[in-house]
């Protein structure tokens, strides 16, 4: 997967020379480990910057919103779910894009990485395809690559792109009999007060500093309803309620739309595991629409339709 | 909606969905009636409320 650097490089060098694209978005390497950062390169001189590693978790049709110009962007399996997402809701058109496809084999979770090194400083972090070496002042240490990854990535039946013009390489093949609810089913089966207890305490330690909407593809409105304050829907302060609230309402803006990249979680500064609440909607939309967002440029969103068969068995 | 809220510990039997024409008068006392009777079984609810703020 790591060599896909190259082959990238030479694609946004080739795109931008061409003229075929006026900007191409990719990762380039972070200040700190693990942390490699969205990247818009505009000139064919700067594609060295771009890399590609298992550190790429963060989503880039966040950068797509509104764009005008012709854009050459890399796209995983979730990212180029994003981009139909974004392209069924009207942010972005097909023609605009050249998309460079990515068979993914899943991303890192830096945390998990860190707990493994007992939370020692890391200053380098080298891969291949299955271990990761990774390097301190006093210590390196090498640990297999699958046991980290990403709680998202793990069950993960996208690696490949949807959309895509190129492939940087082969596809490759898909996870058969993932059960990707198993988690969600497990806090069903618990009683009222037990749900409230594990989701109280999982945001316990929330800042509300929204960086997991911000990392959110799907959260694109010019004012999010945590920020608007006439009228105020959500209070600001971090009070648990309030805290819930927005937890809940976040959640519920990505009914239908979440693809599960585990951005928002990636992000959070403090570990929150927030995808239990959209992984409930994703499994509900799944289970009474048959849908899975972003696969289909023709198909309309479940919440955007009206059928006469739709499930309505909570109505009264 | 419903299924995250219950998901997250709102007791099912708490939150109720119910489509009533103007003209359906009946249907709306029956509607009325039923979900304050289920609620009132339930008793008080415990959870998502907010107090006074616990943060100065």
């Amino acid at each position: 997967m790591i060599d896909y650097t190259e082959k990238i490089r030479e694609t946004a060098r080739r795109l931008l020379e061409k003229g075929e694209v006026e900007v191409f978005i990719g990762y380039r390497k972070g200040s700190v480990p693990m942390m490699n950062e969205p990247a818009l390169i505009r000139s064919p001189e700067e594609a060295n910057q771009l890399h590609w590693d298992s550190n790429c978790g963060l989503n880039l049709c966040n950068y797509l919103t509104k764009r005008t110009e012709k854009i050459g962007i890399i796209a995983n399996g979730c990212n180029s779910r994003n981009m139909v997402t974004h392209i069924v809701e009207n942010q972005i058109r097909r023609e605009q894009l050249y998309v460079v496809g990515i068979p993914c084999k899943g991303m890192i979770d830096h945390r998990a990485v860190r707990r493994a090194v007992n939370h020692r400083e890391i200053l380098d972090i080298r891969e291949d395809d299955e271990t990761l070496t990774v390097r301190g002042t006093d210590f390196d240490e090498s640990l297999g690559k699958r046991d980290f990854l990403q709680s998202n990535c793990r069950i993960c039946a996208h690696h490949n792109p949807v959309i895509y013009d190129e492939m940087v390489a082969e596809p490759i093949e898909e996870n058969g009999g993932v059960e990707p609810y198993k988690d969600v089913e497990k806090i069903e089966q618990m009683t009222p007060q037990r749900k409230w207890g594990f989701f109280t305490r999982m945001i316990s330690h929330c800042i509300r500093c929204y960086a997991c909407r911000n990392a959110c593809p799907l959260c694109y409105c010019p004012t999010c309803f945590t920020d608007e304050s006439r009228p105020q829907w959500v209070g600001k302060s971090s009070d648990p309620t309030d805290t819930m609230t927005f937890h809940i309402l976040r959640a519920y803006h990505c009914a239908g739309r979440c693809t599960d990249c585990g951005a928002c979680e990636r992000v959070c500064p403090v570990g929150i595991s927030m995808r239990q609440f959209t992984k409930k909607l994703n499994k509900d939309v799944q289970e009474f629409f048959s849908w899975e967002a972003g696969l289909d440029l023709q198909q309309r969103p479940p919440l955007d339709v009206y059928r006469p068969d739709d499930y309505n068995d909570f109505i009264k | 909606m419903k299924g995250l809220l219950e998901h997250i510990g709102i007791e099912s039997g708490r939150l109720h969905f119910s489509w009533v024409s103007s003209a359906e008068a009946t249907k709306f006392v029956e509607v009325a009636q039923s979900i304050a009777a289920e609620v009132k079984a339930l008793g008080p609810a415990k959870y998502l409320i907010k107090k006074r703020a616990e943060v100065a």
